[in-house]
């Protein structure tokens, strides 16, 4: 556990950001490029919905598991989360270009399933969380924003509420898949909760001061 | 009682499926070159119904048995064991019992039916079916006169079927007819795809097509079909009666409560295809319009 967590901290140390920045930036034209050519399956519209949305997710899950990850775990990735964050906008507003443009295809329709169809309006309502969330991740916005910040960045933990939601809401059926991200997600937000110091025990003593904010 | 319905929206002697390609491929390449591959695709469908190619037909399906996503019957349906198979046909008929495939095949008349598909998630295909009348199957069962419903059962095999372990349906999957929609003469029992035998993720060695109505109403590799006097169960009815009706007929003005059903996406014409209308019971409303006279609709839908 030690040699591991040692091992990862210092792989994270030796990545720059602007690496994790760039991959998660080319990935986007490569799914793209993907679609195009046949990668995607016989229907390559809702294949790069599907994964542009799914990829927004994940992002959202690994931006929340990062401060569990330190104080449970001892693997400090804090330094890439201003990254993930603002990919997982990114990724969001790619997931929402496509659903609009070549799946639904038409304002009225795009206006007509927002209002009509729950699980678009809470994809819809997830999105727009996200908005304020990319705008203020930059360094002016933290300094300017003060104490408030970290207020409005809890915004985090409703668009991962909500997006898990609009995953296993528009799914047919019972389906595996949507539950295990919701698991996921569900147990990363009750770590949030504050429950008399039930996660401050550590395997390497990353025990967290009574009252201390978590984030 | 076979050949009760001819393709009147294309070419009647297209058979094999060099042909359809090849003409297919002279289609796109010419509409490709304007710029115009998707939108030449659902104009030609209006005017002149051309299938699908046979990946995107057996590549992209929907048969929860095997799995939720849309490759995964087709990767995971080679395991079924097709032969033999037994259907068995029981309730209000004069010779129920388990009719082996064979024996269905040898006294069926095999026609070529090619057909719109519309699935209830607003996506569509052509598709050449080959396959019997419903109606031959269940005249040579002999229907009861008091029979008023047909009831359909998937094969339940946990054991070939990854999709079982996971309770997304309640397994067999089950459909049901009025029985003027299963002796209708488009109703058919597919047996084959492009002159081939139907492959396991299309259904294989025998499926419903019903095709004014959604997708999932025309169940795969039945194993029983059971003639009711009462209204039988269906699958999707089960899980959500809310948004799936026991009729299921492609309806373009009953909004689902998932998908607008006032168009639909074809498959095949790629990323920028455009969205094309759907049509009254899937452009079979000449043919079906009269089964459901007086009937409302939106309330049965």
């Amino acid at each position: 556990m030690t040699r591991l967590t040692d091992a990862l901290n210092r792989a994270a140390r030796r990545t720059p950001v602007w690496a994790v920045y760039l991959l998660l930036a080319l990935t986007i034209p490569w799914f793209f490029y993907q679609g195009l050519t046949g990668g995607l399956g016989r229907d390559p519209v809702k294949g790069l919905e599907h994964l542009y949305g799914l990829w927004a997710l994940r992002l959202l899950i690994a931006g929340l598991a990062i401060s569990p990850l330190r104080r449970v775990f001892g693997v400090n990735l804090l330094r890439f989360r201003r990254a993930i964050g603002v990919m997982t906008f990114v990724y969001a507003l790619a997931h929402l270009a496509v659903w609009a443009l070549l799946d639904v295809q038409g304002l009225s329709r795009i206006w007509a399933d927002i209002l009509k169809r729950p699980y678009i309006t809470i994809g819809m309502a997830g999105f727009l969380c996200l908005v304020p969330l990319a705008a203020t991740s930059n360094n002016w916005s933290l300094r300017k924003l003060g104490a408030r910040w970290r207020k409005l960045h809890r915004l985090t933990y409703v668009a991962a509420l909500l997006a898990a939601l609009h995953f296993l809401w528009l799914a047919k059926g019972f389906q595996l898949e949507p539950l295990v991200y919701a698991g996921l997600v569900a147990g990363l937000l009750i770590y949030r909760l504050p429950l008399s110091g039930l996660w401050q025990k550590g395997p390497r003593g990353w025990a967290t001061r009574k009252g201390q904010q978590r984030s | 009682m076979a050949n009760r319905w001819i393709n009147r929206l294309t070419d009647r002697d297209v058979t094999d499926e060099a042909q359809y390609l090849n003409r297919r491929q002279i289609m796109g390449g010419a509409m490709a070159g304007l710029g115009l591959a998707g939108l030449g695709q659902g104009a030609a469908a209006q005017e002149g119904l051309t299938p699908n190619d046979y990946e995107d037909i057996t590549q992209y399906n929907n048969y929860y048995e095997f799995g939720t996503g849309k490759d995964d019957p087709a990767k995971y349906a080679g395991g079924l064991t097709t032969a033999p198979w037994t259907v068995t046909i029981a309730g209000m008929v004069d010779k129920p019992g388990d009719y082996a495939f064979e024996d269905i095949m040898k006294a069926m008349t095999i026609e070529e039916r090619i057909y719109r598909l519309r699935c209830v998630e607003a996506w569509s295909m052509v598709v050449p079916w080959n396959g019997f009348e419903l109606a031959d199957l269940l005249n040579m069962a002999g229907v009861q006169s008091g029979a008023k419903y047909v009831a359909f059962e998937t094969a339940y095999r946990p054991e070939e079927m990854p999709g079982l372990r996971f309770p997304v349906l309640d397994w067999p999957y089950v459909e049901g007819l009025r029985l003027d929609e299963a002796m209708h003469p488009l109703t058919i029992m597919a047996t084959g795809i492009y002159g081939k035998d139907i492959p396991n993720q299309n259904g294989a060695p025998l499926r419903l097509v019903v095709p004014w109505k959604y997708g999932y109403k025309s169940i795969k590799s039945v194993v029983r079909i059971t003639l009711t006097d009462t209204q039988p169960p269906t699958s999707w009815n089960k899980a959500a009666p809310r948004e799936y009706g026991f009729y299921s007929n492609v309806n373009p003005k009953v909004s689902h409560p998932r998908w607008s059903q006032a168009d639909e996406r074809l498959i095949g014409g790629g990323l920028f295809a455009r969205r094309q209308p759907t049509l009254m019971f899937n452009g079979y409303e000449e043919e079906v319009a009269s089964l459901y006279e007086g009937m409302d609709l939106t309330a049965n839908f």
